[in-house]
């Protein structure tokens, strides 16, 4: 039996929002050209403004929605191709505005606040085109993988690939997944252990897996290399066109853009923990492991990756079919306010540490919690109450 | 005349690459050596990445 939850409202189908998604690259480079038709610097705010600040306001102004398509309406949205093509579509707008960024940083002389606006601007579309190449690589067609690949090349982040799909969802909600944030711990500590421990994870997991075939992990079959080798053709082409001047820029958005892609990581299984069964085995998955959030507007941008749990239960199931699990924890807003909580470690902590208590009924035992503040969250948190045996203790 | 039809399969998770060999079953959780893909219980998720059953695909030799 499905356990999603059975009284969610009708199901409002929001086709042509989807819309919104690929003309994030589109909207975001128009605001660059707008400084270049007019002199105007500020109109290369419209990026960091919108993601920031317009966001949370939307998100809040549009509320939430818990419908849930039916089974024949998902099998419906799962073949209609009008979905599959605007994710595509936000690839070559998102490589266009990267080059038109870099020509910008490279032939324009601007103010550092004018130049910082730019990285941000550009930073921006490439960290939710990780989003677009998340949603793509989960797919099993040939054309959407290698998209997913090309929408990470602005960023460097071709890793992500490999190590989303085999790593993060296998260690999902344990210590050991470097992109699962524990209790306790701020974006600003867990973000060096997520990009290393995630750039690792990547570089084994093909090499293992080209061993079992007898070839060397620097084969050409070696996914992390395919992708890496994507940035390498689009940086190469970038420089050979504007030469050294454009480097800097490209890799100060990358760093941002990936930082984007980290911080919606943290957020999402925020001091989850699966719990061990008696084989010593990490229970499976289920919808208690991840944060979600209905609210629209992030999760039209985000192709519903909000609607979390069902993701991580149905990763290849296309955005637009992802569904609300009445039992899956809640955030407080959606993504959108959630990140700028994570840049600022003490209103993360208010926001979030009590909810974690709370899921678990007062038992840190059962959360995923930071080795470093650990005597600090029990002493703040861990007040377990005798009838909260909901789920099996975990033995980590 | 044909042996299709009598060959055990291989099915291969879409999210993690976990293959579940209908010769081998999978007993950690009582599913017998020889259980073909479509008498695994509907409900059986990825051991690795708990994916559902319908993110498995057949695997083509």
């Amino acid at each position: 039996m499905s356990a999603i939850s059975a009284p969610a409202p009708e199901w409002s189908d929001k086709r042509w929002l989807w819309l919104l998604s690929p003309s994030i690259p589109a909207v975001f480079t128009l605001s660059l050209v707008a400084y270049a038709q007019t002199g105007y610097w500020w109109a290369m705010l419209f990026a960091p403004v919108f993601i920031h600040a317009v966001m949370p306001v939307l998100d809040l102004a549009f509320g939430e929605d818990f419908s849930n398509p039916t089974e024949a309406v998902v099998q419906e949205l799962d073949q209609d191709v009008f979905y599959r093509v605007l994710v595509w579509a936000y690839v070559p707008f998102q490589i266009a505005g990267t080059a038109y960024g870099a020509w910008l940083a490279a032939t324009h002389a601007m103010p550092w606040y004018a130049y910082a606006a730019l990285v941000l601007s550009v930073g921006a579309f490439n960290g939710v085109g990780i989003g677009t190449a998340h949603e793509l690589g989960h797919k099993k067609e040939a054309l959407d993988r290698w998209l997913s690949k090309i929408a990470l090349a602005p960023s460097l982040y071709g890793h992500f690939y490999v190590e989303h799909n085999r790593g993060h969802h296998k260690r999902v909600a344990t210590p050991e997944d470097p992109a699962s944030s524990r209790l306790g711990e701020s974006f600003w500590a867990f973000l060096p252990r997520t990009v290393l421990g995630s750039l690792r994870s990547a570089w084994e997991l093909e090499k293992e897996r080209l061993h079992r075939q007898g070839k060397s992990a620097w084969s050409l079959g070696n996914d992390n290399l395919q992708a890496w080798s994507l940035s390498v053709v689009l940086y190469g082409v970038l420089l050979a066109w504007l030469g050294w001047g454009a480097l800097p820029f490209l890799l100060l958005q990358s760093v941002y853009a990936a930082s984007m892609l980290e911080v919606v990581n943290y957020i999402e299984h925020y001091g989850l923990l699966r719990a061990k069964n008696a084989n010593g085995n990490y229970m499976r998955c289920e919808p208690e492991h991840s944060w979600n959030s209905n609210h629209i507007v992030g999760n039209i941008i985000l192709y519903h990756l909000q609607r979390h749990s069902d993701h991580h239960a149905h990763p290849t199931r296309r955005y637009q079919a992802l569904r609300h699990f009445a039992q899956a924890p809640q955030l407080p807003s959606g993504y959108a306010g959630m990140v700028t909580a994570a840049y600022c470690p003490p209103l993360w902590f208010a926001l979030m540490d009590h909810r974690v208590a709370q899921h678990y009924g007062g038992d840190l035992t059962r959360a995923n919690v930071q080795p470093a503040a650990r005597a600090r969250m029990f002493a703040r948190w861990h007040q377990p109450r005798t009838t909260a045996a909901v789920a099996p203790k975990a033995t980590a | 005349m044909n042996p299709a039809a009598t060959d055990l399969q291989q099915w291969q998770c879409g999210s993690c690459h976990f293959t579940y060999d209908e010769a081998q079953g999978w007993p950690t959780e009582d599913i017998a050596p020889g259980t073909r893909w479509a008498d695994v219980p509907h409900d059986w998720r990825c051991p690795d990445c708990s994916s559902s059953k319908d993110d498995f695909t057949e695997v083509a030799f």
